[in-house]
Formats: C-alpha cells, structure tokens, sequence
C-alpha cells in the first residue's frame, strides 16, 4: 500500500458530517446497556424510505451489517456511492418504498451520527474512544426501539437484516415479538461461531497494531489508524466471498502488467482489489467502531439467554419468519441459519427457510440476487395482505 | 371405518388433493409435508383461510412455494419431524410421501404425536392392476399411479390398503375418515373391511387421530 501512503496520514474527518435525520434522547431517556452501565445522552442518525400510511401498519425496519450504516437506499454522503441495499429497497423494488415505509437507523456505537466512540463524551467534553461502553447486539436494539416508539409506531411490518443485521432481527422478534409482524434474517446466525469471533480478533489487533491507534485516543493526534483499519478490512473481505467467486473474478491475473514484478506490489488483481477495499473502507468507518461493532457480534449468543435453548427465544411468537442462506456462504453458512429454522419450527412458530444457490460467497446478500428478491417480495406480500397493506 | 364418497371436484386441484382439501376445517393451523410446488397449501390457504407451513425435501420447490408468499421450510419427514412440539398443529397432511420415507412406522407416530388430526394418502399396490401385472409378466408392475420402474423408484416402503390399515392400528390410531380412489377420479361403494377397496382403489386418503 505504499502508493496510498499520504492517504493514511489524512486528518480524521468529523464523523458523519451529513448524517441523514437524527433524534436526540435526552437525560430522561438513558439507554440501559448490557453491561450495566447507562449510555446518556444519545443520537440516533437514520434515514427513511418512502411513506408511512395512515394506520402506520406499512413500516419496515432494515438493519445494516457490521460495516453498513442508515444509506440503504440513498446515495452516501462521504463515498458518493449508491445505498448499500440499492438492489433491493427502492420503488417497486422487493423492499418496494411505493409501498412500505423503510427505516434504517445507524447502529449504537456505530460511527455515521449514531452515538460511538468517536462522539464526545459529555462527562470528559472529549472524544468517547475506548471510554466508550461496550455494546451488544440487543443494546443495538433496544436504541432501534427508542427510534420505533419515538416515530409513533406500534408495530413493525417486518424487520430485515443480512449478517448483522439478521442477528438484529432475531433480537427483536426475542426481545419484542409483539412489535414485529415479520421477520426476515438472512445470511446469519444465533450465535457468532468462534471461526467468526477469530477472524474479528485479527482485524482488531491489525488495528490496535497501528502506532496511530494510540490505545483508542487517536482523536486527540488527528491521525486516523488507517493502516490497520484497511488491513482489517483486507482480512474481512476475504471471508464475505468464496473461493469459486474469488478464482472466477480475479484468478492468477496479473495488475497493470505483463509479468511478476519480483517484489512486493500488487502484482496479482486479487491484492490491488483488496487493497483498494481497505483504501475505500478507510475514508468512511472509525477504527474504534469497528472494534466495538465487532465485539458485539462476538458476545451475540441469542440461545445463552434462555437457558441455552434457541427454541425458547421464541416461544408463543406469533411473528411470521423467512430465514434465508446461500450455498456458498462460510462466514454465515446454511447449517447455523437452518439451526435458526429448527428452532422455530420447534417453537411452533411460522417459518420459512430458503436456501440460494450462488457463488458469491456471504456478500450475496448485497447483490443483485434475483431469487433472493423473490423470496422478499413473496414473504412481504403475504404479510402486507395479512395486515391489509395495499 | 367408514369409507365415504368424496364429493365431484371443485376446482382444477388434482382429485386426490381435492379430496384432501375436503377433510380439513376452515381456519385449521396445517402442516403439510412434502408440500411440493405448493398447490394444495395455497389452494388452502385462499379457500379455507388456514395458517399452513410446509415442509418440503426439494429446495426449488421450498424457494418458489415461498416467492408464492407459503410458509415452507426445507426438510426431510424422516429427520426432522422429531422438532415439533406435541400436538402443534390441527391437521398434519402427508400427501403421497410416507411411501418414499425410510421409516414410516417412526413418522406415522410422529404424525400422530404433532397433529390432532392426521391426513395420510398413498398409491395402493394392493390394486388389481398391480396384482394382475406381477402376477401376468413376472416382473415388478409400473402403472399409472405407480410409474417409476423397480431401479430408480423412490417408493421403497410401497404398501397396499391392508398393510396401512394395520400399520394404523400398531401406531395407536384411529381412523375417522377413509377415501378410496381410482385413477380417473372416480370412486366406488366398497366394503368397510377394506378388502373391496384394496383391490379397486388406486389410490387412498386416510384421516385419523390418535386413539
């Protein structure tokens, strides 16, 4: 990465300088953590799709993965990209705004305007960093619920999540399954398994090997970890593909040249691609969130809090699930969603499970997957029926 | 037992899911196993405003049942029947499968166990033309109803009216309603031992309970 190297030593840019809408939660409404301790006061920046209806009955809430934020479906404000859910949420899409109104709220210790550890910290007037209090996927949830309440709406249509946006899913229909009609977890699962908690433990010592990193206080130096955020980057963009779509795309073709270059360049496609992932990756996501973020799907074992019996999260829920795989996903793989299935299937609620054959490895669910549209727009239409949504 | 006549079909449903269809009340919460493409689970959902899942071995059909708005999972009535709780659902529906499962004695008992009501339907070998046709060429008969030769079939636990009558009876069932077919959809007055049935009906349709 030596051609990036001025890149690195860029001044970290104020966190979510545009950050969509926000509600501010005051003194009075402390968000109570996992951990004990009482995060106050908080910012939750989101953005919403298209319209809610008058019986406020046609609101879904999509959860964004480890390194999304709340531009599922806009344009974003720092990459100038397209939504990273662009293929599917959108008019007459499957997540289809004509219809339903779509909420995507930027996770609790995330850093797109959502309160992280890259907010101030009002008791020290400085930037949180590690003073940040860990967060837990059902703290994530419990800071969407403040948002749902705040907007006015009793019950969700559905919520939708891939990775770990569908350990988010799940935490709502356990947590609060007469808030959510329907629920559509895809490419997930109900606990993190421990290849997955070790590929998180390498991206975060790649940060905390950064000399910028500074033990979390990098804030106070301007300069941004970026080496060791792009490293992590590399190492976690490997494992959302697959080895056939990684031998498809890239091969042994060479960069920019027409022979080995007998050093360490990017001599190969497949380094020049990873290399720019980390490089991109870097303008856009906080290192320390990405260490907080990480850890929360690390501790996410939904079955450890009830009585290490999955079933149990869902016992008596009347809420309708659609689980989703893809055959060639290992980060997320068939066998832990269809353990999900299992287990409501033995909780005696109405499930689905759809397994889709592709190559793409785990970022399928972000791709242009024809049937995985076809499995929203059949699971959400049925619901909008039931629930009388035109 | 007590065989009934099912009435003409309604629909475009295939006659013996027709005849399925009839046995299951309105707004019943219905598993049906090896669903297949869907037809009856949606025909019943729509008609008769039931809460319906199923549970299919082919993944293609569990993807398109589910593009359809069907709740369907992917599964295997031999492995995976064992996860329902007791007594989850009103009516359990096994359409021309427990010939194709390994253990049918172990699933007509789980069957029984997650259902208040069992639904059971099947190609009877016992049928004269099966009879006739090992009896005539010597060799294992393919009919109508009965189309995959000996070598690639997936019927390996195929059995006549009168095996499932005492299968039924060893599992601890009741029969409350039984429905003989033949072929063309047509259906015959038959004695209620079942020895008329098992060597004129093609095919049969089963509802019982637990006794």
């Amino acid at each position: 990465m030596t051609d990036a190297q001025p890149r690195f030593l860029r001044p970290l840019k104020a966190p979510a300088e545009n950050p969509g809408r926000t509600l501010s939660f005051g003194p009075e409404q402390p968000l109570v953590l996992d951990s004990g301790k009482r995060l106050s006061p908080i910012i939750i920046a989101y953005m919403t799709y298209g319209r809610l209806n008058a019986a406020r009955s046609n609101a879904i809430l999509v959860c964004h993965a480890l390194s999304g934020d709340q531009f599922a479906a806009s344009t974003h404000p720092v990459t100038g990209k397209p939504g990273w859910w662009d293929y599917a949420v959108g008019p007459g899409k499957a997540i289809d705004t004509d219809r339903f109104f779509v909420i995507c709220a930027n996770v609790i210790g995330g850093c797109m305007g959502t309160t992280g550890p890259a907010s101030i910290d009002p008791e020290t007037g400085q930037t949180f960093g590690l003073g940040f209090p860990l967060v837990t996927i059902r703290d994530m949830v419990r800071a969407q619920l403040m948002l749902i309440d705040a907007l006015g709406i009793e019950q969700l249509l559905s919520v939708i999540g891939g990775s770990m946006g569908g350990m988010q899913a799940l935490q709502w229909a356990a947590s609060y399954p007469e808030r959510v009609y329907s629920a559509m977890p895809i490419a997930t699962a109900a606990r993190h398994s421990a290849q997955n908690i070790a590929f998180h433990e390498v991206g975060r010592q790649a940060i905390m090997a950064d000399p910028n990193w500074r033990g979390g206080d990098y804030a106070l130096s301007g300069i941004h970890p970026s080496k060791g955020l792009a490293v992590a980057r590399m190492a976690a963009h490997i494992t959302y593909l697959s080895e056939a779509a990684l031998q498809r795309k890239f091969g042994r073709q060479l960069h920019d040249r027409n022979a080995l270059s007998f050093g360490f360049d990017a001599d190969f496609q497949i380094e020049s691609y990873l290399r720019h992932q980390g490089m991109t990756f870097v303008d856009r996501f906080d290192a320390n969130s990405y260490l907080y973020i990480t850890r929360a799907m690390d501790y996410f074992d939904l079955a450890a809090d009830y009585g290490g019996v999955l079933a149990e999260a869902f016992r008596g829920s009347n809420t309708r699930f659609c689980i989703v795989s893809f055959t060639s996903d290992w980060l997320f793989p068939t066998i832990e969603n269809k353990r999900i299935a299992h287990a409501l299937n033995a909780a005696g609620a109405n499930v689905s499970f759809v397994e889709i054959e592709s190559d793409r490895g785990h970022d399928a669910f972000l791709l242009d997957e024809p049937e995985l549209f076809g499995t929203m727009t059949g699971f959400l239409g049925a619901a909008a029926a039931a629930r009388n949504i035109r | 037992m007590n065989i009934v006549v099912p009435a003409p079909a309604k629909s475009a449903l295939r006659p013996d899911l027709a005849a399925i269809a009839d046995m299951i009340p309105q707004g019943a919460k219905v598993l049906d196993i090896g669903c297949g493409d869907g037809q009856l689970l949606e025909h019943l959902v729509h008609t008769r405003e039931v809460d319906g899942c199923g549970l299919e071995l082919s993944q293609q059909n569990v993807n398109q049942c589910v593009a359809r708005g069907l709740s369907v999972v992917h599964g295997d009535a031999d492995t995976d029947l064992g996860e329902y709780p007791s007594g989850i659902f009103d009516t359990v529906i096994l359409s021309q499968t427990i010939q194709a499962t390994r253990q049918p004695r172990v699933v007509l008992h789980e069957l029984l166990r997650i259902g208040r009501h069992v639904i059971v339907s099947f190609p009877n070998f016992g049928h004269w033309r099966v009879r006739l046709g090992l009896l005539v060429s010597g060799r294992m008969p393919v009919t109508r109803t009965l189309g995959h030769s000996w070598d690639d079939t997936p019927n390996i636990h195929l059995c006549t009216i009168a095996d499932f009558l005492s299968l039924v009876n060893g599992a601890g069932g009741r029969i409350e309603r039984a429905v003989a077919l033949t072929g063309n959809g047509r259906s015959r007055r038959i004695a209620a031992n079942g020895w008329g049935a098992n060597l004129l009906a093609e095919s049969a349709i089963f509802l019982l309970t637990e006794r």
